[in-house]
Parts: structure tokens; sequence; C-alpha cells
């Protein structure tokens, strides 16, 4: 299965990468990781005139740390590496939990966080983490840069807000406050596969023990990441035990809908999601605990 | 005394083979490069079942870089349908009706991914770039999909002449079983789907075909596993002697079956391309082709019934089944027969009443694929026996025990006819030490009455599934082989089957190294060249080690006694002082006095000089070996598997194996070839489906959504053996290539039977392949 | 259109490759067919099955789903840059023979690409890790138990 062809241009700047993609529009694909784009091409399904290596763009990588106890992590940062980095676990907890579950070694030592965003598959993990984690996106082009809420950034299955002239540059990320766990779970048929259901889940205790906010994400739940506003709102203000977690399981049905697969009827993708955000509530809530 | 000693044989030595392909120095096809080679590209139909109107090449001759392109018209007179290449057995009121593929589509398409029109370029990416400039306009028919609908008179026919898409009827029978059912206790019927899959092999199939005009000679590079048939074959449609035509299956990436199906469209067109163009030719099919280009297996549905008296003996089992055959059945009836035959087990089953209708779908060529059609047999008989044991209130391995066929009834006819047209016949067996192995590997005692308890008691669900079966091995044909000590002193060895992993180069090689007293690893095999041997079958029916092995034994026996001869009248003794060992001829007690083999090949292959009449040149000999019958091994696995029982996720926590494979050769290899099969098994049971819908287009046609099993999914396996000896063969061995793939689906619904506790819950698992969210479906009544 | 084709400069095993390649080239056919280093072997093409992975900078990546048109300036290591030659394999290749680690052999090149990245990383792995470390490479043949056997002998060997 051998890709259409196609015009190549490795990116110099990010400014000559935005000119090109101001010309040729979505004609034109950038090429970071290519772990997603790549065998769509080789498949045939898409066909960009104009392919836009941006791998040579070093600025694009990297994590940062920001004022307001947030990260910013450039768009190019392979996966690989924000599971070496050792600031991953403590200030990402969510993200370093999915990444064994993303694809496979080999896929993540080329993968990068914005061109897994990007790509804006419904079933991919990252989409929903940072939905979860009302994270924001910076994009720019030839005619400016601007920042997009997450909750916004993903528009339906394999579309975001995105201009045709857009690229993506870093995603913000705030870091695990104190007095809070987090818990990423999700069911695929194999490890590595994409998720038949996931959750992704963080919970803030106050002084109390009481919970202070809690967000709860799901992904393939919908064409879009889903956030479970009402599931997670009735955990607010409240000590998490098992009634109310059993709840917030219930009240995640209404924010979903889940299209069914080969794989999962969409009674079953339901099913899981109730589950797994007990699950993943719980163990959020014990960890806020430990942390507290 | 010249003893043959066992240095080897039976000890697990490492391969030949493996320095070369460890360090990437080994020739797969898609390694073969030749000058002025050109690619081609099969257009494939998009759809299931159509009638072709039109195609318009025009447009891609035209495109840059494109040689040529041909369609079925273009064939010519070479056009035709491939040979029936099983024939069906000799069977009493057999229906059959033949219909094989084509080499490029005319009038007709009958599967998605049947090729229409192959294109010839200079490179793989600028064919598949003129496949888009082909114009087809193709009338949709409606797809034949479903095995009871096909059969009804409104539906649409695969081939316009056969009705009902009835491809055969077969009945086979033994005994009365109306007679037994009428006087047993207690009967379980029960209707079984079995779903087998698509072989995955790592290493798709590929040809590459390289015409010499001025040498008049054609050389074939194929992932065949039968090249001696596929020269003789090409060579008749070809229009040229078997002596021109060289078939070369050289190091093969994963056979499994599928890759035995011959005169598959591309292996027909892509050599008279190249003698056409007088271009050599490459095609390497990729990932996606081979879901529809390569053959696979595919469902059964079964309504059998067993008759039982009251203690659990079996008397007697009625199964009717309807047989997926695809598209076309050129390899017969051997995936049913299996499957018919192999039902029976390692049990006493003194009534056996089995029909099966083998039905034509818009699907690709159903052909087997290890176990082929073994699987769907076993998972019948060993779910009966489960849910006989249920209802009888017996134990599930105690019921089997009570029906084994007992050690001392061997050999044992159980009178109907298996897929070597001979009847099924086992030859030895002794079937309760392994199931008592397995159990007491598997702590299956231990297990209900502790373990199990216990962990349900943490809230944590396990349970364990037992599972037997035999497996007809080693069946003929024949094979030959041809060993040959060298001037060198080490001894070249050549056979016309060919390997796709299991280590051929090396079993064989310790066959020969003990019989000629030198190191295994100077001893050079060679298998899948036609020009190195002439004659053979292929590798299937897990019959290489057996009938190839055995062949190789005999022509090394004739050259272990020409060496002796010669020996003796060079050191002018008797041939009973001589011994063999090191790579020379020694007379026993006398030091200093020997000889190395390599001066002995040289003395039997005088330049000059005359010779006693009869006398052959050299140490070689030629020898075959064609068994009187299928040789029967056996086994029994055990599994503990714990469920998620909100998730449906599951966990292999122990997995047994006790396996019966005659004499073994290398206890390595065996393993090798136990774990893969339980891997094939483990997918097929709970990974992988070939998932079609109503229009006949397979929905999961890449390795992102046909779930092959990684090392995550593949437990740790324990194995034991134990042994009969096959008494069809000097050597004792039965084959062992299929038999971890064939009981795995019955014990995983047996095992998550037990873990969830649904038999008593009135749920029972009767189909494969299972999956998280086909247990969800089937545990619905639960919540 | 005209073919878009670039210069590129990438050194493989220790050489220094120059080539011209067309853009859409991708980098298994480049290592196999242009170089002629057919050790890395072709499986799927959709980035699943791992039997082309190949070293990139040293880090274990799918040659199927990169171009040639990448690798100008980089440096990559395949299955025939493990051993000297085939009488000097490397602790890795000679554990998966003395422990049957491979039967086709096709997918063994990824394994050994992938096995000896993740044993240069993880020197004193467990059979979780290790099986969690061959996860992204498919065989078809071994069950993959022999595999894992291979690279703990491997690792005790490497370990001295």
């Amino acid at each position: 299965m051998k890709p259409a062809p196609f015009r190549y241009v490795a990116a110099r700047t990010i400014e000559q990468a935005l000119q090109l993609k101001a010309e040729y529009g979505d004609e034109a694909r950038f090429l970071a990781g290519g772990q997603s784009l790549v065998p769509t091409m080789n498949f045939r399904l898409t066909q960009p005139a104009m392919l836009i290596d941006i791998n040579p763009l070093a600025e694009l990588t990297g994590v940062k740390n920001c004022a307001g106890d947030r990260v910013r992590i450039g768009a190019l940062t392979r996966y690989r590496n924000l599971e070496r980095d050792p600031a991953t676990a403590r200030n990402l907890p969510l993200i370093y939990e999915a990444l064994p579950h993303i694809a496979h070694p080999q896929i993540r030592n080329r993968g990068t966080i914005g061109g897994n965003l990007a790509h804006a598959d419904p079933a991919s993990e990252m989409p929903a983490i940072v939905v979860a984690l009302a994270g924001r996106l910076r994009a720019q082009s030839k005619k400016g840069e601007r920042w997009i809420d997450a909750a916004d950034f993903f528009v339906g299955a394999l579309s975001t807000a995105l201009e045709p002239d857009e690229m993506l540059l870093e995603v913000e990320l705030p870091t695990a406050p104190a007095r809070s766990g987090a818990c990423f779970m999700e069911v695929s048929r194999r490890r590595g596969d994409f998720a038949i259901i996931g959750v992704a889940a963080t919970v803030r205790l106050d002084g109390e023990g009481r919970c202070a906010e809690a967000r709860i994400g799901l992904c393939n739940a919908g064409d879009v990441p889903v956030l479970a506003a009402e599931a997670s709102e009735s955990l607010a203000g409240r000590k998490i035990g098992a009634l109310e977690i059993k709840q917030a399981a219930a009240l995640v049905q209404g924010a979903i809908d889940p299209g069914g697969s080969i794989h999962a009827s969409k009674e079953f993708q339901r099913h899981i999601a109730s589950v797994l955000t007990a699950r993943a509530v719980a163990a959020a809530v014990q960890r806020a605990e430990q942390a507290a | 005394m010249n003893v043959v000693a066992t240095r080897n044989f039976g000890a697990p030595i490492r391969r030949n083979e493996d320095a070369r392909l460890l360090s990437g120095q080994a020739l797969f096809v898609d390694d073969v490069e030749l000058p002025g080679m050109l690619h081609a590209a099969f257009l494939r139909s998009n759809l299931a079942h159509a009638r072709i109107r039109t195609i318009d090449v025009s447009a891609a001759r035209a495109r840059e870089g494109i040689v040529a392109v041909y369609t079925a018209e273009d064939l010519g007179d070479y056009w035709a349908p491939g040979p029936l290449l099983v024939p069906p057995p000799p069977i009493a009121d057999t229906v059959f009706h033949p219909r094989t593929q084509v080499p490029l589509a005319k009038d007709k398409v009958r599967h998605v991914g049947e090729p229409l029109a192959v294109v010839l370029a200079q490179s793989r990416y600028l064919a598949e770039d003129a496949l888009s400039d082909i114009a087809v306009e193709l009338e949709p028919l409606p797809a034949v999909v479903d095995l009871e609908k096909a059969q009804t008179e409104t539906a649409a026919r695969v081939h316009d002449d056969v009705r009902g898409n009835v491809a055969a009827r077969v009945r086979q029978n033994r005994g009365d079983y109306a007679a037994a059912r009428a006087r047993a206790t207690h009967v379980v019927a029960r209707r079984f789907h079995y779903d087998h899959g698509a072989s995955s092999p790592i290493e798709t199939r590929g040809v590459v075909a390289n015409w010499d005009a001025r040498a008049d000679h054609l050389t074939i590079w194929d992932t065949t596993q039968a090249p001696v048939f596929l020269r003789n074959g090409l060579a008749g449609m070809l229009g040229l002697s078997e002596r021109q035509v060289r078939v070369i299956a050289p190091f093969v990436g994963g056979g499994f079956g599928p890759k035995i199906m011959l005169f598959y469209p591309e292996e027909v067109v892509i050599p008279w391309a190249a003698r056409k163009l007088n271009r050599p030719v490459k095609w390497i099919e990729d990932r996606l082709e081979h879901f529809f280009a390569t053959t696979q297996e595919r469902g059964q549905t079964h309504d059998a019934e067993i008759a039982l008296a009251a203690d659990g003996r079996i008397l007697g089992v009625k199964d009717v089944f309807l047989h997926d055959t695809g598209a076309y059945n050129p390899y017969g009836l051997t995936v049913p027969i299996n499957s018919q035959c192999t039902l029976l087990g390692p049990y006493v089953i003194p009534n056996y009443d089995s029909t099966f209708t083998a039905i034509f779908t818009n699907k690709p060529i159903v052909t087997p694929y290890r176990g082929a059609g073994r699987q769907h047999g076993v998972f019948v008989i060993e779910r009966l026996l489960d849910i006989a044991a249920h209802e009888l209130k017996i134990d599930r391995t105690e019921i089997r025990r009570r029906n084994l066929i007992s050690p001392d009834a061997f050999p044992y006819n159980n009178e109907i006819i298996y897929q070597d047209f001979a009847p099924l016949s086992y030859d030895s067996g002794n079937y309760e030490p392994i199931l008592d192995k397995a159990l007491e590997m598997i702590g299956y005692d231990r297990f209900l009455a502790e373990e199990q308890p216990r962990l349900r008691a943490q809230g944590r669900h396990v349970g364990v599934g037992v599972a037997c079966y035999v497996e007809g091995t080693g069946i003929g044909p024949y094979e030959g082989a041809k060993v040959q000590v060298q001037a060198n002193g080490k001894v070249s060895v050549a056979t016309g089957i060919g390997t796709q992993g299991q280590g051929h180069f090396t079993v064989f090689a310790q066959i020969v190294a003990d019989q000629l007293g030198v190191e295994v690893r100077d001893v050079d095999v060679v298998t899948g060249d036609t020009d190195q041997f002439y004659w053979g079958a292929g590798t299937f029916a897990s019959r290489g080690a057996v009938v190839a092995g055995n062949a190789v034994n005999e022509a090394a026996k004739v050259v272990r006694q020409k060496i002796l001869k010669l020996a003796a009248e060079h050191f002018e003794c008797a041939e009973e002082d001589l011994e063999i060992a090191d790579g020379q001829v020694s007379v026993v007690g006398i030091p200093g006095q020997a000889v190395k083999l390599g001066a002995l090949a040289l003395k039997a292959n005088p330049m000059r000089g005359a010779v006693r009449p009869g006398t052959e040149p050299g140490l070689e000999s030629t020898q075959y070996f064609g068994p009187p019958g299928g040789a029967t091994a056996s086994g029994v696995h055990a599994m503990i598997v714990e469920v998620d029982p909100q998730t449906f996720t599951l966990e292999v926590l122990k997995y047994v194996v006790v396996h019966d494979c005659g004499t073994v050769i290398n206890p390595l290899i065996l393993a090798g070839q136990i774990h893969g099969g339980v891997a094939q098994g483990i997918g097929n049971a709970f990974y992988e489906q070939l998932v079609f819908d109503e229009e006949g287009q397979l929905l999961n046609a890449s390795l992102a959504d046909y779930l092959l099993p990684t090392a995550l999914d593949v437990p740790h396996m324990e194995i034991a053996h134990t042994v009969t000896a096959s008494p069809l063969n000097p050597l004792g061995i039965k084959g062992a290539g299929e038999a971890g793939a064939i009981p795995v689906g019955p014990v995983f619904a047996q095992a998550i039977e037990d873990a969830l506790g649904l038999l008593e819950r009135k749920i029972e698992l009767n189909e494969i392949p299972l999956s998280p969210g086909r247990l969800f479906e089937l545990t619905a009544k639960l919540r | 259109m005209t073919t878009d084709t670039h210069d590129i400069t990438v050194t493989v095993n220790g050489t220094p490759y120059r080539r011209q390649v067309e853009a859409r080239l991708l980098l298994s056919d480049f290592l196999r067919h242009d170089l002629l280093l057919a050790g890395t072997h072709v499986g799927c093409e959709h980035g699943v099955c791992g039997a082309c992975t190949v070293l990139f900078d040293g880090a274990p990546v799918r040659s199927c789903l990169m171009f040639a048109a990448q690798v100008d300036d980089h440096a990559i290591t395949t299955v025939e840059g493990l051993a000297t030659d085939r009488d000097h394999l490397h602790p890795l290749q000679e554990a998966m023979r003395d422990c049957h680690g491979l039967q086709c052999g096709y997918c063994t090149p990824g394994i050994l690409m992938t096995m000896k990245v993740f044993l240069d990383e993880t020197p004193s792995p467990d059979e979780a890790q290790i099986r969690e470390a061959l996860s992204g490479n498919l065989c078809r043949c071994t069950g993959y138990q022999h595999i894992v056997e291979a690279v703990q002998l491997a690792a005790e060997r490497l370990r001295g």
C-alpha cells in the first residue's frame, strides 16, 4: 500500500511552514510524528498534495513551566519524552497514566502530543485528557496566533477548530494541584488499541476532605471528547463515598453518545462508561486522600 | 557393531538456519531483485457480487511509467479456471459442485478483492497510481452472505448454475444414531457457531517470475507451501515442460495453510506476464490485499445433539452443519471433512450421523488454515460434553474420562472417511494419562475445591477449562528426500516440501546426523526448490516431519549402508567391525584406522577406471516414504482464567498443554510449534474475527482492526509430553504443527462459564469467537 | 505532475549514503530496495505489526511510517548493523538462537531492534516488562514465549 504522490518540504522555520500552509490550505498537511497520518496516506485514504515536515522545528518541542501552576507542552513533543520526563508523573498524572495505553513504544518514539490532538480521533486518549483538564491550545497562522479552549478545540470526529492555515504550537495544562488525585483508565481489546471507552477523572479535595472539584472526561463516548459535566458537578461539595460514585457513574450516561463499532456495541460502551467512571473516580479520590 | 547413535534425535538442538535469519541475511521473496524488474498491482473488485459490464484500461496504459495493463481478455486461451486441487473423498451419495477461481475476472466478480486487471509498472508506487485510472463498470448483484438464506430458492446465486448455492453435501454415518437416541437416558441438542479467521502470517504472499528467453527457462520465487505441484501446474498452463520451470520457495515468513492453496490468480498471471513482456515481474501482496486475496477460514453452524446413558457414556452423536466455503471451492471438502472427522475426538462414539452442506458465499475462498476445520468439530463435541456434564451433574473431566478410547483398542477404526480418502483410523494412543497429567499440572481438584472458592470470596472470578482432542496428522500421499555425502565431508539433503519456520533445516539434519555420524551443523538441508528435488506434495496437515522426515531417514539409512560397504572394502574388513562417528568411519578397536566421509565420497566417484555393474556413483540415495494412513496425535489443554465480571476482560492465569505426537525429534522446535499454535488458538477464541456486512464487505481489513494477539495477550504456557509412537512409520513420529490451535475455543468457553458461573444461571457459551462485548451481550439477562 | 525528488545523506549502520529519493518513498522501501538492506521486513505498511522496526537516531521506529526524504542528516540502524557478521552475533541474537526465539524469522529483525534498545534501557527486566516492551511487535509463529526467554537470557549475559 503505497501513498499517492505529493510534494514534500522540510520546513526550516515556523514562518515557512505557515506560509506554505496558507498557500495550500487543506491540500497541505503538517507531518509531525506521522503515526496517524502516514497509515492513512499508505491506504490512500488521505492524499495531500503537499506534506510540510515540521520535525526540524526544534522550538516546538519541550515542556515549560508557567505561572499559575501550568505547563506548556510544545506540539512536537514526542510521547516517549513525556514518558521519560520525571516531571510528567508529578505534574500531569493523568497523562502519565494514559501514556502506556497510547499505541506502543515504537509509535510513542515518533508520535507527538500536538499531532495526536490535531488528529482528533474520538477514540484517542489525549483529547479526552486535555478536555478533562480544561487545557487550552495555542494555534498560529500567517495572520497571527490565538488560544483555543480545549472544550472548543474538538468539533467533530477527526475535526478540530483549526483553520486550514493554522498550525498547533503548544498545549497548556494545569499541573496537579495539592490535595488532588487523578486516574486514567480504559478498556480496549488489546493494550495500545484505541479505547472502547476511556475515562480521565480528577478530584480535588478541600481542607475537610470533601470534593472541591471533580472533572470526568471520556474518550470514544461520542464524536468529540466528552466532559461529563453533570456527573462531575454531582460530586462537588460532597464527601465522595460509594453512593456518590454510583450516582456519578449513572449521570455519565446523560453526557455520552457512543457510536458503537465492530469491537463494541453502543450498549457495551455505555456499560463500560459507567463501570470505568465508578472505578476511576474511586481511585482518584483515594489518591487525593493520600496526597492530602 | 555399528549401531546408530541417537545423539541428536530427540535433543533440543539449536537451529542451523538461525544465524542467517537473525542477521537479516535470509532470502524472502520480496528480497529478490532482478535487473529490469517490473512491479505488479492488481485492480480488485470493491463489490462482493456483480456483473462486469466494461473495463476500460486505456487511461492506465497511457500513464507514464506503466508498461502494460491486462484484463481477462488479454490472457486469451491462457485464461482458464484453476484445477480442482482436492477431489471429494469417496463417500457414497456425495453432492459436489466444483467451481474454481480464475486468473482475472470475466463476466462476474464473486467476492470483494477478486482481481479484475493487472498493471505492470516500473514501481509498485506507479502501478498503484494507475489502478485509479482503470474505469470499471460493475452492475451490483445481491450478495450471498448468510448460510441459511443462501439456500432459499429466491437467493442470488454465486454461481449461476448452482442452485441454492450448495457447493456440496456429504453425509457420513456409523452405526444407527436413531436407535441410540431412542434408548438414551439423556439427550443434549444445541446450535453452535464456530468462526475461524485469517492466517495473517507476518509475511504476506508474493511471486517473482523471471523468464529467460535465451535459456528458455522460467524461474519463479513464490511464498508457496507446495513448490513441486506449483511447478507442475504452471509448466502445463504455460505450455512448458517441467524441466523448463524452476519454483523456489525461499525462506517463507509463515505459512499456516493458505500458502498451500495453488494457482492463486496472481500465481497464474505473473509468470504469464513475465513471459509476455520478457521482463522479470514481481508482485508482493500488501496487507490489505491479504484479507481478500489469500484464502482464509470462516464459519460453520452446527445443529448437534448427543445421546447419553445415565452415567454420561456417549451412545451417539448427530450433527448437521453448514460450512461457508466462499466464492470458489478449489480445495474441495478438506475443511468440513476434518470438522466431521475430528468431532469424534478421543472418544468412543458408537453411533455417529454427520451431514454437512457447504455453501458458496460472496466472500473470499476458504481453504485450510492451521487446524483446517478440526477446531469446529472439537468445539461441538467438547461443548456437548460440558453441557451434558452439567445437566447430568457429573464432573466435566470425569464425563470425558468415561468416554475415552481405551489404550488397548488401537488401531481404532472410526469407520468414516478422513481427508486423505482413507478410513479414519487412529494408529496409536493412550488418552487417559494425558488427561491425568493435564489435570495434575493445572491443579484441577485443588483449584475447584480450594482456590476458586477462596478467590470468589475475595470477589474474583476465576474459572478452569479443560478440553481434549485428537489430530489426524502425517497423511500421504508421500514425500521424498535425497541425501548425499559431499567431498568436503558435509552432507547435503534435499526434499520437495517447503519450510515456513518449522525448522526443517534442523530436524532433518538431526535425523541424518545420527545416521551418518556427523554434526548437525554439517548437514545442509534444502527445501522448496524444485531444481533440488523433483517430487513432493508440500507442507500441510502437520505432515512435514512425519512424511518428509521419514523419507530423509530412509535415504540416510541407504547412504549409511553405502558408507559401510565402501569402507569395509577400503579397510578389507567386515562391516560389523566398523563404526561411523565424528564424520569418519573407523575400525573398532584399531586406533588410527579411520577414513573421513569426504574421502569416501571421493572414492565413490572415481574420475577414471571401471566400476562393477550396478554401481551407483557417490554416497547418495533418494528414497520416498508414503504412509498407509495418518498418524493420530492427541492432547489436552487446560487453562485457568480470571474474568472481570463488569468489563468482561480477562487474563489467562495459567495455561497447560499435554501433548502426544509420538517420538519427538527436537523438543525445542516442538515446544515452539505448540506455543505458536496456542497463540493462534487464543486469537481465534477471543480476538480475531473477520467481520463481513450484508453486502459482503469486510469491515476490518487491517491489522488495526483484525486483532492478532500480542505478547501481552498470550500467556506463559507449560507443556508436557506423553509418547505413543506411531506404528505407521519407522521413526514413530506424529505431526505437531496444528495441535496447539485446535482445542483453545472450547477451553475458553468452558473456563469463562466456570469463572462467571454461567451454566448455573442457564447461560451457555456456544460460539467462537468470544469477546468482552459478546460476553456482555450473552449475559444480558443477568443485569 | 513531475515527481518531487530530494537529495538525502543518511548514515545507515555507520555508513553514509547519498541518494536522491522521491518524496513519497517509504523509508522501509528505501532501505530494502535502494540500499539493498533487505533484513528489515515489511508486514503491514500501517504501523501495526512492527516487522519494519529500525533505529532512527537510536530510537526504535516503524520505518513504514517514515519517508526516506525525512531521514536526511540522521542515523539509522538496521538488523544488519547488529552483528558484525554471521559468526559474531549480538548477545540478543545469540540468545534468540539458543532459546528458539524465532521460527520463520520474518518478524525477528523488528523484534531485535526493539528489544536491543529495551535491554540497553532496562538491563534487568522482569517478564511483565519484557512482554510490555514486546507488545508492539506481532509474531504469528512463536507465541512469544521463547522470545521472552531469549530476552531474559540476553539480559543475564549482558549483565555479565
